[in-house]
Formats: structure tokens, sequence, C-alpha cells
């Protein structure tokens, strides 16, 4: 293969920092130096391609549109990945323009009960185990979920919601949820179920990733754990970022997602845990609905969003409110999650993969639902304007973008 | 004269009075447009009281009643005004089981608009379903109940009730009683008498108070007896029966143990304090018949008149434009 170098770059490197150069790649790998091609990226970004960690669906060129080479495919698939030939199937699903590392069920059928063959699926290819769009319930089961996986090296990804009291839920106790009379939870859902896992996690030794934090009190359990050295991490979606309870008030479904939307003061938290290195990683919890999930009456409708344009742009409106740098923008968004799913990936060291994006951070655009390139337009924010277009995508060393 | 009995309404002309195109909450309506809709509905409350109760001004036009859930008295009541008015009274059940799910709900409303119906009156059991239907269809849709949102007519016909018998509704002190989580008449009634510059009290057990319902203006209790002191109006909610044992509360007799109304405890309220309930009732469990019976406080009955006649003032208004009412095109 032959070599590229790309020159008069801004180069954005989680591990090296942000700094004005050149980088070369030769046989699909970052390298000291290549020859052949050269082109000339005038100042735009360099960056690692993103690194979703925890979509629901392979859509290529909603992918593609938004930046991300690699995405970690939770099991809530039909069928779902519990065995190590669908495993197999869905790691194969995004050749050769996507690499898919698909996140085997923790229980089998994802149904909270029994162990699920999680050496096979790692032989199969899955690079994590996954609670799915549920926590599991029964505390003696996730025990041992966490005890097997760790016996297995896999990581555990948990949705952190006790479902007694989430229950049928579609909305975060509050004002706004008692005027417009839906069923709602309170916030300590998820406080309950971060408070069990944690503990379970560092009882057992394991290792544990918590796939969306979103509260103030879910923060700082995560925040005290990783002081006293669990091994847990957390992630969180651009929507709890920048919206609120009160933006379901017209019972948009769109704003339908899972956990709900909360308070301001936990918006508040969430974007203080993003700046102080509390949350790990930035997803997009990609979940494209279409007109059969989501028009409908708002408790409904399905929970989720379809996040993947939005994801890069959203990201570098935080660093444009200053609350955190462009390298840790994209330690969020490919070196962390990579790291969690053990892919030497998601920075521009010498030797890694060289999956790349460039990126006009400035370029305005007005998020479209109608033109989106997902499989279903459901974002909740649309019309919103924005900052910042992927121009190229490699994978791989190969141009995909 | 109270700041809420003051009328504007008699000021504004023709739509300035009430610019809704359809009536899907009384959140969103101004307090004199409240009053506007109660005035017309007090015209209506006397017509009805005489033996040619009949009107015309609706003669040819189509009202389709949908209704995605099962219900008795608000349907009959819908079906009696518009009939009064001279509409074509159209009854359409849908078993929420079959209508529930899927695009159903918007094909539905494509059907109903697709058959120009001109008013559409619609219940159904999700919150919000209402407006999500009234947003495709192009004639008016007035609220008969959606999910635990809002029940405006139910409101509005409480709100013209308590005036016709405690002569104002500003400076009451209003006590509602029961399941306010799960209720639309609560809500709806909260916001119209709060709009309206009552005092309002809820009472529930906090099981099935709502979050946060101070929000709205209320203030909550959970004992029963202290909120009654001093009450000129106490609104019994019904228990709804799915509710009734182990959820939310334990049995219905510890429910009505805490939260009946009993004769000695309506004592604690005013001595000519009015009893109210949207029905149905359950005898025995939020109140005993011996109070809802009695003719000196009980306002039931005169609720269920009072609903015909705000049902009729809501049909009549919001057709106006289409009527070509003077004022109103």
């Amino acid at each position: 293969m032959s070599g590229t170098t790309f020159t008069n770059a801004r180069i954005v490197c989680p591990d090296g920092g942000d700094r004005a150069g050149t980088l070369s790649v030769r046989d699909g790998v970052i390298a000291a130096d290549a020859g052949g091609e050269t082109i000339d990226l005038k100042g735009k970004l360099l960056a690692p391609a993103i690194v979703d960690l925890g979509v629901f669906a392979v859509d290529k060129a909603a992918f593609a549109r938004g930046g991300i080479a690699r995405v970690g495919l939770m099991p809530d698939q039909s069928p779902v990945l519990d065995d190590p030939g669908i495993i197999q199937r869905a790691a194969a699903m995004g050749k050769p323009d996507l690499w898919v590392h698909p996140i085997a069920a923790a229980t089998r059928g994802l149904a909270g009960a029994d162990i699920a063959e999680m050496a096979l699926a790692a032989d199969a290819g899955a690079k994590a185990v996954a609670t799915g769009r549920e926590w599991i319930a029964d505390s003696g089961v996730m025990r041992k979920v966490l005890a097997y996986a760790a016996d297995c090296g896999m990581i555990v990804i948990s949705h952190a919601e006790d479902g007694g009291l989430a229950a049928d839920a579609v909305a975060t106790e509050g004002e706004t949820a008692t005027r417009l009379g839906l069923p709602a939870a309170p916030a300590l859902a998820e406080v309950l179920a971060v408070a069990r896992d944690v503990m379970l996690a560092e009882e057992m030794g394991a290792r544990l990733h918590l796939r969306q934090v979103t509260t103030a009190a879910g923060l700082d359990l995560v925040r005290r754990a990783k002081a006293r050295g669990v091994r847990v991490t957390c992630g969180i979606t651009p929507p709890h970022l920048y919206l609120t309870d009160i933006d379901i008030s017209d019972y948009r479904t769109f704003t339908r997602l899972s956990p709900p939307l909360r308070c301001e003061s936990d918006r508040q938290a969430a974007r203080e845990a993003l700046a102080d290195g509390t949350i790990d990683v930035l997803c997009s919890g990609h979940d494209p609905r279409g007109p059969e999930e989501k028009r409908l009456p708002f408790a409904d409708s399905l929970p989720g969003s379809a996040g993947a344009e939005t994801l890069l742009a959203l990201g570098l409106g935080l660093v444009r409110d200053e609350l955190i740098s462009l390298d840790r923008l994209f330690a969020l968004l490919a070196r962390n999650p990579a790291r969690i799913l053990g892919l030497e990936t998601g920075a521009l060291t010498p030797g890694s993969p060289a999956d790349l994006v460039v990126v006009d951070a400035d370029a305005p655009w007005k998020i479209d639902a109608e033109q989106m390139a997902a499989s279903a337009g459901n974002t909740p924010f649309d019309g919103l304007p924005v900052q910042g277009r992927v121009l190229q995508l490699w994978k791989g060393g190969a141009r995909l973008r | 004269m109270s700041a809420s009995d003051h009328r504007p309404a008699a000021v504004l002309h023709g739509r300035e009075a009430f610019p809704h195109r359809h009536l899907t909450g009384i959140d969103g309506l101004q307090p004199h447009e409240i009053m506007f809709l109660l005035d017309e509905a007090e015209n209506w409350a006397e017509a009805n009281r005489s033996h040619a109760k009949s009107d015309h001004r609706l003669d040819g036009l189509t009202q389709i009643n949908a209704f995605f859930e099962n219900s008795t008295r608000t349907l009959l009541s819908f079906e009696i005004a518009g009939k009064r008015l001279g509409a074509d009274v159209v009854n359409m059940h849908a078993a929420q089981s079959s209508v529930k799910k899927g695009e159903t709900l918007i094909d539905t409303a494509m059907t109903l608009n697709a058959m120009r119906a001109d008013v559409i009156v619609i219940r159904h059991g999700s919150s919000g379903a209402v407006q999500l239907i009234a947003d495709k269809v192009n004639c008016p849709v007035l609220n008969a109940g959606d999910g635990w949102h809002e029940h405006p007519t139910q409101a509005l016909l409480d709100a013209l009730t308590i005036r016709r018998r405690r002569g104002s509704i500003a400076g009451q002190r209003v006590v509602i009683c029961g399941d306010l989580m799960h209720s639309r008449v609560a809500r709806s009634n909260i916001l119209a008498l709060t709009a309206l510059a009552a005092e309002v009290r809820v009472v529930a057990p906090t099981t099935l108070m709502p979050p946060a319902v101070e929000q709205m203006g209320v203030t909550p209790f959970t004992d029963f007896d202290a909120a009654l002191d001093g009450a000129d109006v106490v609104m019994m909610l019904r228990l709804q029966n799915e509710r009734m044992s182990g959820a939310f509360i334990p049995s219905t007799r510890e429910y009505h143990l805490r939260y009946g109304l009993t004769p000695e405890r309506l004592a604690l309220a005013k001595p000519d304090a009015l009893v109210m309930h949207p029905g149905p009732m359950n005898r025995g469990v939020e109140i005993v018949s011996s109070v809802a019976d009695d003719p000196e406080r009980s306002a039931i009955t005169e609720q269920v008149a009072m609903g015909v006649a705000v049902r009729m003032a809501c049909l009549d208004v919001l057709t106006r434009g289409a009527r070509g009412v003077e004022g109103w095109a």
C-alpha cells in the first residue's frame, strides 16, 4: 500500500496534544515518514476517527458522515448478540468501510437470568459484554456476570437504571412530567443502579463501563469510585449535555430518550463531570427510529435518537463553550472508547491504524431531520445551528469519504 | 368585584374573545378566555332548563366523537350537546386495544379528516394524543380527555358549577382530593381554578401525588382533615379500580379511612361548603352516599347538567369560524 502525507494540518491527538504539522501514513498505519501522495489540509483539523461506543444499528451512511470509523454494536439486535455465529456475522456487517465491534449480551437473550457464553463470544470477536437497553434486575445475577466477565477478561457495559423505579416511566419526575401527565421516574433510579453496579464491580475486581450516567448524584458516585481505584468508566450522549426535561414539553417524541432527559442542575453537573474527567466517553447512542416508532403519542413511542451525524459537531460545541480542550474531545470520542473495547486505535501515535478524520471545525450548518443520512431522522436537535463538518474519513489508510 | 371576575371578554369582539382553533387543554388559555366560555355556557344552562331545548346553529355540520377509551358519561354528554345544536353526531368507538399502536392513530385522524368532519371530539388513553391529532386535521378538535394530561370541558363545567353555586371562583378555597397523579380532571381543574384566582389545595397519599405539583400553584396536603379547614368546595376524584389494591394504596377500606368524604369530615369545611365529584362515584370508597346525595351540599347532578351546557358552548364557539359567524371568520 502506498503512503499518504498530510501537510499543513492542525493535528489533534489525545496523547500528543494539539499542534500544527505533518502526519504520514504507510501501509495503513501511522508512520514516521511516507512518501507517495501529499495532501495539503490548509490548517484543517486532523484527528483520530471516532470510535462510537454503544450504537443500536449499523447505519453506515450516518457513521461515514459523522466521522465514525468504528462502532461498538449493542447486543440488542434481532437476533440478540448472544451466540458465536450471530456475533461473527455482526462483526462482518460493516465491511469494508466500517469496523463493527460487537458487544455481546451479558446474559442469554438479554433476559437477565443466565450468564451468556462470554469466552465463546470473545473468540467470535466480541469486545465487551453488555446488559443491553435495561439493567439486570437481579443483583445476584449481576454479581455473577461481573465476576465471570472478569475471568474472561471482558468489560461489562451496563445500563444504569433501576427497573423497578423506572418501570413504565418515559420522563424524569418533575414539574414538566407532572404538567404533561406523563409516567415519570425519579432521577434516583439511575443513582441506585450506579451505586449497586459500582459496588459489585468493586467487590469482584471487575471492569465496569456505565454506558450513560446523566445525574449529578450518579456522576458523583462514579467520581468517588474512581478516586478509590474502582475500575469503572462512564459515558454520556450529547442530548444530556444540551437538553433538559423542559424540551419534552410539546410531546416531541424525538426527545424521548433512555434514560430520559433530566433537570437543569443534572445537566450542569454532567457538563462539569465532562470537564473534570469523571466522564470518559462521549458517544452517539445512535438509534434510528422511523415514524412507525416515533409518530405516536409520547408515552407510546420508543426511546432513542439518531445521533451519529451530530456527535462531532455537538462535541465541538463543548470545546467552543470552553468546557473541554480539543484533544480532550478526541480522548472522549476516540481514545477512551478504543481503550474500553481493547482496540489499538484512537490516537495518532506511530504504529496505530490510520483511522483519521479531517474536520472543518468552523463550517456552519443546521441540523435538519429531513436531511440526515441516517436511516431515520429522529434527532432532538432538529433546527439547531452547529459548526463542524467532516471533510475526510480514513480507515486503515484508505479514504472512505 | 375581584380581579378574575373582571371580564375583558365583554369588550373583546368575535374571534378576539377566543382566538383558538382547538380546545386541547386549559393550558394556554387566558383567564378572560376561560370566563368567556363560562359566560357562553351560562346561556346554554338557562336554555337547557326550558322545554324547547333544541337549537339549529350546527345544522348540517358533522360532529365525530372519536373515543379511543371507554366512556359513557362524557360521550353521552358530547352527543346530547351536539344534537341540541342540530349537528349530525357520529360516535366512533375505537377500542383502545385495536387502535392504540403504530400509525393507526395518525391514520385514524387522516380518515376522519377525509370524511370532512366539521368538529372532532377525541378521548384517548395517552397524554398528548389529542394534540397529535389536532395537528393533522383541518377542523376544530375538542379534547374529551387525553391520558393523565387534560380534560378541559370537565374543568370548565366544574368552574361553572362553582361560580353558580358560590357566586364567584376567585378567592374560593377549593380542596381537590384523590388520585391526583393519574387524573386529567385534576390537572385541568388546577389550571383553570388557579387561573381564575381560586385557592387550590390538593390532597392525596404521597404515592398518588404528582411530583412537584406545588409548581402548579397549589398547596399539597396528605392530611385530608387539615386541608378541609375553611374549605368552600370539596372536590373528590374517582379512585380507579386498578389502583385500589396494593400498588398505590393498601386497600379501599384503608383509603376510605384516610380520604373518604364522610359527614363528619365534611363538618371540618365551611358549613355551606359545596361537594363535587366528576363521576362515576365509588360510593363507600372516596365518598359516602349521605354526602353525595345531600341536595343542600352536593352539586354532583348539577355538574352533569353543566357538562352539557359547557360542551354546547365549546362546540358553538369552535365552529363559529367555519360557520361564518360575524366577527369569527
